[in-house]
């Protein structure tokens, strides 16, 4: 397709694009019952950190991350192996021979 | 500039709490943020404040201006503070007696310094330069600490006293830091109070504390993660009864408890303050 | 005298494990150290919680337990430059994409691009939504579409847009997808922020647009990029979500 043709194409899908646009956005009343409700595991995490003018209690993990193994949801998802290419298991402990100690 | 409302307390804001807030937040007298929470452009933190300022006294509390640091004032950040300020016009404005950036690197917590002529020197710059930028009268905090220094040589109320006399700031007296403090280092919290200058006082901060068993006694983390400990409430009591009622802030940061619970602590502060430092009674 | 100055680059050091700082008393001398402790774990417990905070999915990921010991070093190596805490991580996917002991898990990088995009957007400046009546009757030829600033894509070499979405309350059973993605992430009406995995017409189309073309060059570019590409859907979308907030000509 040549840029004159596409453009002549494209003028009555963009008009059609512009009408279609005429929608209204979320309103101001359904915003004001959003606004304090965050969606749990949502709003949260893009607020981002706070800061404190506290102390605390909890103590910090002194596990060494050179050396632990991920433990989370990343050992139960297999990416399609086209991924990048490299078995998910077995992977982990050969790494350590490369890693400097903490 | 109006003050803080005395009669009634204040509780820190949290977004977890905003839908009971506009709810209706009977008994409460003012909310308090953390300035660099809202030092975002835009988006929902602005909403929410805009909407509480709306109905409610406020109180920014900074946290981040390191004013017993070495290095001079951040200016990005005290622009920033300015800008915040002046959008909102809360009714007070704090910092603490404390350092918490090194360097460039800003470290999240709030760190002691020694107490000598060259520290009072450096903190009532800063809180000068603090009053200027803002043009507005600070409220400096009394700070809860783990560690003393052999350097010091003032005296932590004379040293807060003199801050005081020479920049025209205000204070913020945190009854749970004097209390924590004080355990930590075997003192009593009752003669700091006595040599402490009341009539400076623009806010009370009540938050509560963890304690941990050292072969020494108690060690206090102020950890603002659970209720106001039953020393403290009778510390702020007598307090009260000593310089009449004063805007008083329940402090609870770290697991937030429902709004209910917050409400129970306020109304406990709010007896005290009804009855000039008479009621101790209990919550409930 | 200027002994204040060294007195902080001695705590500081102490901080980070150095030998603590001379002059430090308590109770019971021998309590020093312990006492000092507080102030240690403060801080690192602190920064550790402020990055989980920012990073959820990344602590998901690899666990609650790996990742203590895994954000501590990253706030070793890049220490928040602001008591502006949602300003800070900026550099955790980079330091992921480094981090050899997790090499076996590419995509975590881009994960964290996600996530420190979806706090930008999140804390992105307030502008107000185009009037509609504006657009009906604009020239595509001629109308410049301005976007939101909470709109960001991301270019991601991994699929970390179908992995960030597994990990979202209630998305364990969808799909992982193949290859690269493309992540537009914008701040809604209701402040919600919700991450989308486009095709390539799309992110053409989008691209165009903020860098300023007017709407049919914009159209054209995704229509190289995609042939057939249809510009309504993402156009409708954006609209919905408060997201076109000016149309010039």
């Amino acid at each position: 397709m040549t840029a004159m043709t596409s453009r002549f194409v494209l003028g009555a899908s963009l008009a059609g694009a512009l009408g279609a646009m005429a929608v209204t956005p979320v309103m101001a009343q359904e915003m004001e019952k959003c606004f304090g409700v965050a969606l749990a595991g949502q709003n949260d995490c893009a607020a981002g950190p706070g800061t404190t003018c506290a102390g605390t209690s909890k103590v910090d993990y002194q596990g060494n991350a050179w050396k632990l193994v991920p433990a989370g949801t990343c050992m139960t998802m297999d990416l399609p192996a086209a991924e990048d290419g490299m078995a998910r298991s077995g992977s982990l402990e050969a790494l350590e021979r490369d890693v400097p100690k903490a | 500039m109006t003050a803080l409302p005395p009669h009634l307390p204040g509780l820190g804001f949290k977004p977890d709490h905003f839908a009971a807030i506009r709810a209706g937040a009977p008994g409460i007298g003012f909310f308090e943020v953390h300035a660099e929470n809202y030092m975002g452009a835009g988006g929902l933190p602005h909403a929410q404040l805009a909407a509480i300022r709306a109905d409610h006294a406020l109180s920014v509390h900074g946290v981040g201006l390191s004013i017993g640091g070495a290095r001079g004032l951040d200016r990005d950040h005290l622009a920033r503070l300015r800008q915040l300020c002046d959008r909102y016009q809360p009714e007070s404005f704090s910092e603490h007696l404390a350092w918490s950036s090194h360097g460039a690197e800003y470290l999240n917590d709030l760190l002691p310094l020694p107490y000598t002529e060259e520290t009072l020197q450096l903190v009532c710059d800063h809180v000068g330069q603090v009053q200027e930028v803002l043009g507005r009268r600070m409220l400096l905090e009394n700070p809860a600490t783990y560690l003393c220094f052999a350097q010091s040589t003032i005296p932590e109320t004379d040293f807060l006293t003199e801050v005081a006399h020479r920049t025209g700031c205000g204070l913020l007296l945190d009854v749970n830091n004097v209390f924590v403090s004080c355990t930590n280092h075997g003192t009593d919290p009752r003669r700091w109070l006595a040599g402490f200058p009341l009539h400076l006082v623009g806010e009370i901060h009540l938050g509560g504390h963890d304690t941990e068993d050292l072969p020494s006694g108690p060690l206090l983390i102020d950890s603002h993660g659970a209720p106001v400990a039953d020393p403290v409430w009778t510390l702020y009591a007598e307090v009260i009864a000593r310089a009449g009622p004063l805007p008083t802030l329940i402090e609870w940061d770290n697991d937030l408890p429902e709004w209910p619970v917050l409400a129970a602590e306020a109304a406990r502060a709010a007896r005290i303050l009804a009855t000039g430092g008479a009621g101790l009674a209990r919550a409930s | 005298m200027h002994a204040h100055p060294d007195f902080l680059a001695h705590f500081d050091a102490a901080l980070r494990g150095g030998p603590l700082p001379a002059g430090l008393t308590a109770r019971d001398a021998a309590e020093v150290e312990r006492r000092f402790a507080v102030y240690r774990n403060n801080v690192a417990v602190s920064l550790t919680e402020a990055l989980a905070t920012r990073f959820p999915v990344i602590r998901r990921l690899v666990g609650a337990e790996y990742f203590a010991p895994l954000a501590r070093l990253y706030a070793e190596a890049d220490r928040p430059k602001s008591p502006v805490l949602a300003e800070w991580g900026a550099g955790f996917a980079g330091f992921l994409d480094g981090f050899a002991p997790l090499s076996a898990y590419p995509y975590l990088g881009d994960v964290a691009r996600i996530e420190y995009a979806r706090g930008r957007a999140f804390h992105a400046a307030d502008a107000s939504p185009v009037d509609p009546a504006r657009l009906a009757a604009a020239d595509p030829g001629r109308v410049r579409l301005v976007l939101h600033p909470s709109v960001a894509l991301l270019g991601l070499t991994h699929p970390a847009v179908s992995v960030w979405a597994r990990n979202q309350p209630g998305g364990e059973t969808l799909p992982l997808a193949a290859g690269p993605q493309t992540a537009l992430i914008l701040r809604d009406a209701a402040f919600q922020v919700p991450v989308q995995a486009i095709g390539p017409g799309d992110a053409a189309l989008l691209r165009a647009v903020l860098a300023g073309a007017c709407l049919s060059d914009a159209a054209a570019a995704a229509q190289r990029a995609e042939p057939g590409h249809d510009p309504q859907p993402l156009l409708v979308t954006l609209m919905r979500a408060g997201a076109m907030t000016d149309a010039t000509e």
